[in-house]
Parts: C-alpha cells; sequence; structure tokens
C-alpha cells in the first residue's frame, strides 16, 4: 500500500483580551451578558457613525505579531469585506487585506517525539468580529454582542503534517496567547476558534492537491478527531480512485463525525475595498519601542533556558513554563532557596501544583509565597521538620498568613531528634509488643516498617524517621 | 463600459435583491453609466502616481481602552420589526 502524508494548515481566529471593543466603547466580552446588552449605534451599523480604532488592540495585535516573529510595517489598512448576513449589520466587515499589522512569522513547536515543527504563518490581521445566530427550531435569533468584538485572523500556511501536529501547534498557540496576556484563549469560551485545511498526498511528494475544510472543531480533542476522521477518509477515496472534492465540512462533536456543508451557490465574493471611515494604523518606531518593551521572554526559550541554567529535565521544564506565572513563581523559589533547582522544582510540580489546582488560585496570588517555598524546604533540608511534616506545612502556610518558621513554633511542629527521648519511646514499644518483637527476631524484616510506623504515630509524626530506624535496629538486636 | 445583464444579477444576489427583468435593465443601465462616468478618470496617465487613501496626512486618534455605556435595550429592539427574549427574530437564511 502506498504511504500518504497529510498537508494541513490552520485558520485560527483570537479573541483578543481587551476591555472594550475594536471600534466602540462597548464591553468586549459578553460571556456572563444576556443577549444584546454590550451594543451601540456603532456596532450595530446605525448610520451616521464612525469607528475610532482601540489602542489597544493595536498593541496586543503587535506583542503577538512581534512574539510570532513577523514584519510590522509602519503602516497598515483597514479594508471591508463586503457580504450579506443577517449577523452583520452593518453589511461589511472591517478588516485588514492587502496591507496588514504584520507580514510572515512563524512558531517553532516542540513535538513528543522530541524534534521541533517550524510552521510558517501565511496571514496575520486584526479585524472585528460579527454577531451571534442562534437557530432554534426553525426559527433564527440574531445577538450583536459579539459584533465589533476584536480579533486576530492567524493563518498558517500548511506545514502541519499529523492531526497530533495540528493539535501540539493549538497547545502552544494557546500558551502563547496566554503568557503575553494578549488572550484569555478559551477554546470552549471561542477566544481560540480553529478552521482546519486537510489534504493528503503520497509521501515524498511536493504537490498541494485539492483540500477541504473542517470548521467547528472548538477543542483540541476536536481538532485531532477531525482530522484524524478527514485524513482516513481521504485516503480511502485515494485508494478507492475517487476525486477528491473541494468541500467544506461540519465537524458535530456529539457523534464524532464529519458532515458535508451545503456548497455555497456562488463563489465568495467580498469586493474588498479600504475603509473610508479609519485612516491608517501608523506604528513609529517610539511606539513600537514602548509595545515591545513589554514583549517577555517566550514560553519556548525559557523552557529552554530552565533546561540548561537549572539542569532540569525536559518534562520538568514544560511543566514549569506552561504558564507565565507559574515559571515566574519557581525561578523566585530558586532564587530564595540558593540551592537544588531540581529539588525546588519536584516541590513545585507536586505540592504547590496541587495546591494551586485544589484551590482554584493562580501562582502569583498564593499565600505560600515562593520565599516560604523556599524556607520550608529549608526546614526539611535542616531536618527541622520530616519531608510529610513539611507538605502539611505548605498547606498550613497557605491557609493562613503566617511564615512556615512561625507555624512551625506555633504549632510545635519541629521534628524530635533528641535521641533521649525517642529512645524512651523505642523502648516502651519493644515492651510493648513482645510478639513482634519476636518475629522480627526470626528473621521478619518487614516488620521494621511497622515499628518505625509506631514511633511515627507515638510522636504525632515529628520523630526523625532515621534517627527512630538507628534507634530501632540497635534496641531489637540486643 | 457596459454591464451584462448577469454581472447585475450577480450584483444582485450578493446583496440578496430580488429584481424583475424590468429592474435588471435598468439598473443595468444606470449602473453602466455610473460607470462610465467615473472612467473618465482613466484618460489620465497616473503611471507615476502613488495610490493614495485619504487626503489627511495624520493617522486617526486611537481610543483609550475604556468601556462606556451600551445602547439601552427597549431603544435598541425598539425599531426590530420582530423580537425573541432580546434577541432579533430574523427568517430562515439561504446560505
Amino acid at each position: 500500500m502506498a504511504e500518504y502524508e497529510a498537508v494541513i494548515g490552520l485558520e485560527t481566529h483570537i479573541q483578543l483580551n481587551t476591555a472594550s471593543k475594536i471600534f466602540c466603547s462597548c464591553k468586549a466580552d459578553s460571556w456572563d451578558d444576556g443577549p444584546n446588552t454590550n451594543i451601540c449605534p456603532v456596532c450595530t451599523g446605525l448610520p451616521g457613525v464612525l469607528p475610532v480604532t482601540n489602542k489597544a488592540v493595536v498593541e496586543k495585535a503587535t506583542l503577538l505579531a512581534a512574539a510570532m516573529h513577523a514584519d510590522i510595517p509602519e503602516e497598515s489598512f483597514f479594508d471591508r469585506k463586503n457580504y450579506f448576513y443577517p449577523d452583520l449589520p452593518k453589511g461589511y466587515q472591517i478588516s485588514q487585506y492587502d496591507m496588514t499589522l504584520a507580514n510572515g512569522g512563524y512558531l517553532d513547536v516542540p513535538m513528543p517525539e522530541g524534534e521541533s515543527r517550524r510552521v510558517s504563518i501565511h496571514k496575520l490581521h486584526i479585524e472585528e468580529d460579527a454577531g451571534k445566530t442562534v437557530h432554534e427550531k426553525g426559527r433564527r435569533l440574531i445577538d450583536f454582542n459579539r459584533c465589533g468584538v476584536p480579533l486576530i485572523e492567524m493563518v498558517t500556511n500548511p506545514d502541519l503534517h499529523s492531526a497530533d501536529e495540528a493539535a501540539q501547534y493549538l497547545i502552544r498557540l494557546r500558551q502563547l496567547l496566554r503568557w503575553l496576556d494578549v488572550s484569555e484563549a478559551d477554546m470552549e469560551k471561542g477566544h481560540l476558534r480553529a478552521d482546519a485545511n486537510v489534504s493528503i498526498r503520497l509521501k515524498g511528494e511536493d504537490v498541494l492537491n485539492t483540500k477541504t475544510e473542517i470548521k467547528n472543531v472548538n477543542s483540541i480533542e476536536a481538532v485531532r478527531a477531525a482530522i484524524e476522521k478527514e485524513i482516513k477518509r481521504q485516503t480511502k477515496a485515494y485508494e478507492e480512485g475517487e476525486r477528491i472534492e473541494a468541500w467544506t465540512l461540519n465537524w458535530d462533536d456529539n457523534t464524532q463525525t464529519l458532515h458535508k456543508m451545503r456548497s455555497k451557490e456562488t463563489e465568495a465574493d467580498y469586493r474588498y475595498f479600504r475603509e473610508p471611515d479609519l485612516l491608517s494604523v501608523k506604528i513609529d518606531d517610539a511606539w513600537k519601542d514602548a509595545i515591545l518593551s513589554g514583549l517577555p521572554e517566550l514560553p519556548l526559550e525559557r523552557r529552554q533556558r530552565f533546561m540548561a541554567d537549572y539542569e532540569l529535565p525536559e518534562y520538568d521544564a514544560d511543566i514549569l513554563t506552561g504558564e507565565r506565572a507559574l515559571s515566574e513563581y519557581f525561578e523566585s523559589a530558586v532564587k530564595a532557596y540558593e540551592g537544588d533547582a531540581k529539588r525546588v522544582s519536584n516541590w513545585v510540580m507536586n505540592d504547590v501544583l496541587r495546591i494551586i489546582n485544589e484551590t482554584g488560585t493562580t501562582p502569583d496570588a498564593l499565600k505560600l509565597t515562593p520565599d516560604y517555598l523556599a524556607e520550608t524546604i529549608k526546614l526539611v533540608d535542616a531536618n527541622t521538620v520530616n519531608t510529610s511534616t513539611g507538605k502539611t506545612l505548605l498547606e498550613k502556610v497557605e491557609n493562613s498568613d503566617k511564615s512556615p518558621g512561625d507555624i512551625v513554633k506555633e504549632e510545635g511542629l519541629a521534628q524530635v531528634s533528641d535521641t533521649g527521648a525517642i529512645r524512651e519511646i523505642v523502648e516502651g514499644i519493644i515492651a510493648d509488643n513482645p510478639d513482634e518483637v519476636a518475629k522480627f527476631k526470626d528473621g521478619n524484616q518487614q516488620l521494621m516498617g511497622w515499628f518505625v510506623g509506631q514511633v511515627m504515630q507515638k510522636t504525632r509524626g515529628q520523630a526523625d524517621p532515621k534517627v527512630a530506624s538507628l534507634l530501632l535496629n540497635e534496641l531489637l538486636s540486643e | 463600459m457596459s454591464l451584462t445583464l448577469d454581472e447585475v444579477k450577480h450584483i444582485a444576489h450578493l446583496a440578496r435583491l430580488e429584481l424583475s427583468a424590468e429592474e435588471l435593465e435598468l439598473y443595468r443601465q444606470q449602473l453602466s453609466s455610473i460607470l462610465d462616468h467615473v472612467a473618465q478618470l482613466d484618460e489620465l496617465d497616473t503611471a507615476d502616481v502613488e495610490p493614495l487613501t485619504s487626503v489627511l496626512a495624520e493617522q486617526s486618534e486611537l481610543r483609550v481602552d475604556e468601556p462606556g455605556q451600551a445602547l439601552p435595550l427597549d431603544k435598541l429592539l425598539g425599531n426590530a420589526p420582530d423580537t425573541d427574549r432580546d434577541q432579533f427574530k430574523v427568517p430562515p437564511i439561504l446560505d
């Protein structure tokens, strides 16, 4: 059987997390609001109004373009994309066509097998969103809240070659958008929407065959499943000598199937022309410098640096740089700890992340600050508390406003390493449990764990288990 | 510059307008004469002239990203022929 290769490009729409819309001051995010509550004469296209561009939209789009390594020309233009649809009250969408905010660019996406795939960008521009049509039992209801919500449309070249690569691209894009604080990038809420263009070819060929477009893939899982299905369908069609037609397919997430959408009666004819109500967007060097001064180290760069500077495994570096605030938390804790970064990484990944997940808070809002985490690890290192008390201590710090040191003092959590005190307890346990002692002496070495457990129970977990073991060994061999 | 009837039909379809045969011919003539009028500009040699989008040299003022007041719902829905639960009700759409 011939070997095929999938050729995939992704078109994404990214909702920027500005407070207001792109051309009017209506609130941008209406997720929690009723229909038609955030609209005005501008975004509903009433006569006699003029759009005024939101400065933050240009800034956030520029930041993303820079992070995507795109060229940012000094001047870009808005254009009208004309089409007639009830959720577009103006009859046109203000978008950018031939002179866009950014040109080119790429994202290097690490793949699970270790190598990295460079995904180049075909198009990156800003535009306004259209309204929402709800189809309900043959009726069409229109909500204009989404009209004028700022979007970035970003289209990749067909550089992706499997469903998994497409999913990885979206995962890394989502990470980047949140990292830059330009979008909440929540796919369920439609902040990040994706359409996939899919075709296949014989492996080794360099042609682009007829592609289909998959719409309505609203989660990473849906993108993966829909593309996989479509690659299978096209492969079967090729094998059977059928022609692939340029269909638009709709993904039904409930049934996990693709459906052919009704083909358009005519080819799209958007009659683009320059938006006469808006002048060009000019980003001079001074403004660009000011915007780019807010460009942080990028997630994948930080991931590499964590591996190089802190000698962390890739797995650790990946998790710790999953979110910008978490990576900053980790670095602050390493600085405060002044010791082995891997040790800090273990505490963050096992314990701090659990507390974050359980409390639903964010790393920068934890009462368990990086300094307090470092202090706790030092208390464990110094044998002041044992590891399990250390873990409990983290939660106590998070649930109070106190430092780990103060809590240890107040609650008497310090580990008992006083040999005399532990010896007394060990002697008591040996005296109270003659059966176990006899079994141990007969060779049941596993009972050592049980004896240590008894000591920990008697000391409410505060005995140094190492000291307890040493004393037990000594006294049991008498 | 003369438009064909098919071109006028296409333009009408893009605007979802239903035109009678008489109207199609009327608009074909009117649109053609508008295009003829504008086509007079072609007499000028603009080979060495940069395209101009606006006569204003500066860029527009940008707006600070602060949310303002939305339109009251009753005012907005007041002009709609039909509404349902604060939404505009429209006829079924053919894609």
